[in-house]
């Protein structure tokens, strides 16, 4: 028949596909199995549904069982997508077809007869009309509980006339050992093997329920040689097919010595098994026992948890069906309990005449454990390739630095408060998280002329998505735009911890002609001071403990504003100090971390999630206002190009030299007229970079000023 | 989960819409109703038990302003109801509280126009039962009612002539017609609203002159739903009782409440004196939202006996093992998880079930808590004992207090892992606990608890760790 044909060259280089073993399809049909037998060791099925966890459990029994192919021909997945579902076969991989339509999958593999139906109590009643339809399927599992009553006896119906056997609803199947095992029936590997499962014994049973099914492999296998088939025809009210069905292809089996009948209180099937006995239709020993005796001897009525388990009649409760069953002559112990023993005497009687012969026990094979199955058990252990310490979200509640998501909303703890479990890995104090807060809700939105805006909105208008349009607005953020703030906060811890004072880091900075981060607005002053400011500083001198920073920048302040008015400590300088305060006196940081989340860049994340804030809030409105694709005029873009007269590296020269160039803004213009020059406000260096001067400086006497440096370059570099 | 019982006015409010909308299976005698029957007159008057009964019965003249007609007898059954509304009542073996009663109009009827109707459902197909004799003394229906199976498939109809001779043999030919009528459409409605069950009796069927049509009433009816179907017929079984079709105005209240459908969702009432506990209701509740299933009923709020077994199966052979020891009597509750239920789950199912336990009375001989269950297939049982090692530890000090043994058997996935567990937790809150594995018969440890002399003879070792 078809072989496992490993694939791929041997050698060194062993590549993921050479683990892989393909199962080619059959040529033809398997030769029709006797009508008593619905499984043997060449059964092919197909899985209906996307059960990887069964579908693997089937071919996990399949191999330690040693059958030459998987059970499983294919998965039936209408929900598709996918077309092929890898599996483990042994410590190799196979590649299992999923077809997302049943005549597909029917077409393809003529040789598979049973599908065990894992649809849900919804579709699987369409489902299995469906896979009626196609003669070669002989039988069909359906697990799925609470089908319609309706829709069973409609199923149960079709499938006697067309003589499909239907295992369920409501079952967890059946297993045939050595052969055949549907879906999860038999638990997991290791009770597999436990309860010998993978060679078949002489004892078949039939339970209704699936969990008992497992316990009765158990008792077999200890009292018994083994199981030879058993099946659990499902706890429902009508049963696709009932004990009797089942006993009697025990009955024909040659190979099957001994019956074990499972029943239960509620319907009359056992009644059928009787009938058979008196008949002399079964003649095999059968042991039986109906469970929920209990039943009669309580005062209310009690609804089992099985559907079906419900007495209408004294006929169906438990008590008098153990009766009748002793009666006719079938084994019944006296309680469940006594089950075990009872069965062992008939079996060692059987073994006796020799109408059972032991057979020598195979070696049991090994199978390897899945990786998460083990690692579950705790028995092996791999270094992780991420780690993640801030949050969990595979336990009931997805936990933020440990503290469960409906806590968070219990406590009210705010954006704040998230941010800074999530950032900071610790609840911060209320007065800290409403800080943060108060620093989004500043930082939100600074006007459409800022230029992230600006390409949040140019984005926006060429009819970009919301992401691409926010992350062109985000992506300005930089040292110059937005940067501000973390600027800030070093120069002035730096200055502050090196014991500067305030007018000595006022003049250190002039004569390196730098700027002071955080320091300047263009139209707010001291006079007219900007209320943003006054916000922060108000609420962080009346809350936090201590403000040691903010303290110095205003002190810098008060040097900066005597040289000129504007020159105040601004909205950017303002938060950025603060944050340091915050950081080092709030308590919950070591001196170390905090400088550790400054140099990371958090003041930077303050910023990006503010801005975000505003950017979207732009992108909306050019969405909303539907404006269109914007080109900039060209009267607004000062046009200078190379002279094509001269060629190539003549051209390429006086770009160099202009780069060389080194413009002085004092030198070019003449001194005194505006006192800003007298402080680092505006240096430019590197000739064609004057360009690039930050646009918020710009007021209109530093456009004339432009004005001037464009005729100075255009002088200098001969344009 | 199943065929439930639904109550009466339900059952009727469903048979009087649906019995001109359900589609027919074969053509009836009669041609097809022009029009649809009108809103029924059902006032279900339900007394809850912190109700008062007077605002009960006043709001019930709101809701149901036809009461207040002067041809209705309102005074008297008002009376009548008050005097038993939430009072004790003993229905042969069961006693329970009435709480929910049904008021309609009193429909006279000449003598010889009562029938009875009944259709079930077995494996092959449903059975109608019919006779003619039918009122409060219609005595034993199986005998003397005429059968008829409807098979399962149904292409294989009966006609309207076998009809006629199978169940209405012994009724006058005159109103042959209207009956086989009325048992086409019933039957239809017990089919598209997936009945289990129907009884109507009597069911007083008043010809018109021509016999071409008749008053119908139904006056008792008893009925079973399939719950499962609830995802088919939801929509039918709502519409049929949304406040439109029953003909009062919608409630306020409960007009804010968005449902599924165009009616209220069906309500599966508890059987007559089995109301549902807080805790049996938060179980049921619980069992509703997941895909586990939990299931709790008290037996016996004082026995001394509990079980938290786990399947389906197990749990009934678990109380099997407790009666047949002599123990029914004891036993306090019958339950079970299954279904791999999360941990969480599993320890508020624990929770209930010891606080259960505990909140009784202490007995001078102890208690006993079964922990069971077989070998699962899939259930993680590790995870799942975690839940109610969780609950044991919360009620350890109790536990012990109230002298409780406590014996577990479980096995399947990671139940090596599980009864360590277990074990190591037993021992470290010093309860008084026996914890066994596989090699213990699944109910074994029930006799070895319970009858004396059984634990001394026991040879299956104790689960070692």
């Amino acid at each position: 028949m078809t072989a496992a044909t490993p694939n791929g060259a041997s050698g060194a280089s062993l590549s993921a596909n050479d683990k892989i073993t393909r199962f080619s399809a059959p040529s033809r049909p398997l030769s029709p199995l006797p009508a008593h037998a619905l499984f043997n060791n060449k059964t092919r099925c197909f899985v209906y549904g996307l059960q990887n966890r069964a579908v693997q459990g089937m071919l996990d029994f399949d191999f330690i069982c040693k059958r030459s192919t998987p059970s499983v021909a294919g998965i039936i997945y209408t929900f598709g997508g996918q077309f092929v579902s890898k599996m483990y076969w042994g410590t190799s991989e196979t590649l299992l077809p999923v077809y997302q339509e049943t005549s597909k999958a029917i077409a393809k593999h003529p040789d598979v007869d049973v599908v065990v139906n894992f649809a849900s109590s919804r579709s699987v009643y369409s489902s299995t009309m469906e896979l009626m339809q196609y003669p070669q399927i002989r039988t069909i599992a359906i697990i799925a509980e609470g089908v319609p009553e309706r829709r069973a006896r409609e199923i149960a119906h079709v499938a006697r006339k067309k003589g499909v056997t239907i295992i369920g609803p409501a079952t967890v199947g059946g297993i045939k050992p050595g052969s055949f095992k549907i879906g999860n029936t038999g638990g997991m590997m290791d009770n597999i093997v436990a309860s010998k499962l993978y060679r078949k014994g002489s004892v078949a049973y039939v339970s209704k329920s699936g969990g008992m099914s497992n316990e009765l492999n158990n008792v077999i296998s200890n009292n018994t040689d083994g199981v030879y088939e058993g099946v659990a025809i499902g706890g429902d009210r009508y049963p696709g097919t009932t004990f009797i069905d089942h006993l009697l292809r025990f009955q024909q089996d040659p190979e099957c010595k001994i019956l074990v009948l499972l029943g239960e209180v509620g319907g009359v099937e056992e009644y059928k098994v009787i009938d058979a006995v008196k008949q002399g239709v079964i003649t095999k020993p059968i042991v039986a026992w109906a469970i929920g005796t209990c039943a009669s001897m309580f005062k209310t009525e009690v609804q089992f948890g099985h559907a079906g388990s419900f007495a209408n009649s004294q006929l169906e409760t438990a008590a008098m069906k153990n009766k009748t069953m002793k009666e006719a002559g079938i084994f019944v112990p006296e309680t469940f309990e006594d089950m075990p023993a009872l069965l062992k005497s008939v079996y060692d009687k059987l073994v006796q005449e020799k109408t059972i012969v032991p057979a020598a026990e195979p070696v049991v094979p090994k199978i390897p454990m899945d990786y998460s199955w083990a690692q579950e058990l705790g028995l092996i252990r791999k270094p992780a390739a991420f780690i993640s310490t801030i949050s969990d979200d595979r336990g009931q509640e997805l936990l933020y630095a440990g503290m469960p998501i409906s806590d968070v909303f219990r406590e009210n703890i705010g954006i704040g408060g998230v941010m800074s479990l999530l950032w900071f890995r610790r609840r911060l104090p209320d007065y800290a998280t409403k800080f943060l807060e108060m620093v989004l809700m500043l930082t939100a939105d600074h006007g459409p002329a800022v230029s992230g805006a600006m390409n949040t909105i140019i984005t926006t208008r060429a009819g970009k998505d919301l992401i691409s349009s926010l992350v062109a607005g985000l992506l300005t953020i930089g040292s110059r735009f937005g940067g501000a703030l973390d600027g800030a906060a070093e120069e002035f811890s730096k200055a502050a911890d090196n014991g500067l004072s305030p007018r000595d880091f006022v003049d250190t900075m002039r004569k390196q002609n730098k700027l002071i981060p955080g320091i300047g607005h263009r139209i707010k002053s001291r006079n007219n001071p900007d209320l943003r400011v006054e916000l922060v500083k108000e609420y962080v001198l009346a809350n936090f403990p201590s403000h040691k920073l903010l303290d110095y920048a205003l002190a810098v302040e008060s040097v900066t504003t005597s040289k000129k008015d504007n020159l105040i400590l601004n909205v950017d300088g303002c938060v950025a100090v603060c944050f340091v305060d915050l950081m080092r006196s709030c308590g919950a940081f070591s001196l170390e971390e905090a400088e550790d989340y400054m140099k990371m860049g958090v003041l930077n994340g303050l910023f990006v999630l503010g801005r975000s804030i505003g950017l979207i809030a732009h992108y909306l409105d050019q969405k909303r206002l539907r404006t269109s694709l914007y080109r900039h005029p060209w009267d607004d873009i000062t046009y200078l190009l190379p002279t094509l007269a001269t060629t190539g590296p003549a051209a390429t020269r006086r770009l160099s030299k202009a780069q060389q160039i080194s413009v002085d803004v004092g030198a070019a213009t003449p001194r005194g007229r505006d006192k800003r020059y007298d402080d680092p406000l505006l240096v430019v260096s590197h000739g064609l970079e004057a360009w690039q001067i930050d646009y918020e400086v710009l007021t209109d006497a530093v456009t004339t000023e432009l004005a001037a440096i464009e005729r100075y370059l255009a002088t200098a570099v001969g344009i | 989960m199943s065929a439930k019982a639904i109550s009466e006015a339900d059952g009727k409010a469903i048979v009087n819409y649906h019995l001109t909308r359900a589609p027919v299976i074969k053509p009836s005698p009669l041609p097809k109703p022009t029009k649809h029957n009108p809103a029924p007159r059902l006032a279900s008057l339900y007394f809850p038990e912190d109700a008062d009964v007077n605002d009960v019965l006043n709001q019930a003249e709101v809701t149901y302003p036809w009461l207040l007609q002067s041809d209705a007898n309102w005074p008297e059954a008002k009376a009548w109801v008050a005097e038993r509304a939430g009072k004790s009542q003993k229905v042969e073996h069961t006693e329970g509280v009435l709480r929910q009663f049904l008021v309609e109009p009193f429909v006279p009827h000449p003598s010889g126009t009562e029938y009875y109707i009944n259709i079930n459902s077995v494996r092959d197909g449903d059975w109608i039962l019919f006779t003619d004799e039918g009122g409060v003394d219609v005595g034993d229906v199986d005998a003397k009612a005429k059968k008829l199976l409807v098979p399962v498939d149904l292409s294989e109809y009966p006609s309207n002539e076998e009809i006629a001779s199978a169940l209405l043999e012994k009724v006058p030919k005159g109103v042959h017609n209207v009956l086989i009528d009325f048992i086409t459409r019933l039957y239809a409605v017990y089919v598209d609203c997936q009945f289990t069950y129907l009884e109507i009796n009597p069911l007083v069927v008043i010809p018109n002159e021509e016999g071409t049509s008749a008053d119908v009433h139904f006056l008792d009816l008893a009925a079973k739903l399939d719950q499962t179907a609830d995802f088919e017929c939801g929509a039918k079984w709502a519409i049929a009782r949304s406040p439109a079709n029953l003909g009062i105005a919608a409630v306020s209240s409960a007009g804010d409440k968005v449902s599924v459908d165009a009616g209220p969702p069906i309500e599966f009432p508890a059987p007559f004196g089995r109301e549902l506990s807080k805790e049996e209701a938060y179980i049921a509740e619980m069992d509703a939202k997941t895909g586990a299933s939990l299931k709790l009923t008290v037996l016996n709020g004082s026995g001394r006996i509990w079980t938290l077994v786990a399947g389906g199966g197990a749990s009934v052979v678990y109380a099997d093992a407790i009666a047949s020891a002599g123990f029914a009597d004891e036993l306090a509750n019958y339950g079970e998880y299954s279904g791999a239920p999360t941990e969480s789950q599993t320890y508020y199912y624990a929770r209930t079930v010891l606080d259960l336990m505990l909140r009784a009375p202490m007995a001078p001989e102890g208690k006993v808590l079964f922990i069971g269950g077989g070998i699962a297939n899939f259930t993680n049982v590790a995870s799942t004992f975690k839940g109610v090692i969780r609950a044991l530890r919360e009620y350890a000090k109790q536990l012990n207090e109230h002298n409780v043994q406590i014996w577990v058997r479980r096995a399947g996935p990671n139940w090596q892992e599980g009864l360590k567990n277990m074990k190591a937790a037993t021992q470290e809150l010093g309860l008084n606990a026996h914890v066994f594995g596989p090699d213990m018969h699944v109910s074994g440890i029930v006799p070895l608890a319970l009858i004396p002399g059984r634990w001394e003879q026991n040879t299956v070792q104790e689960f070692q760790g």
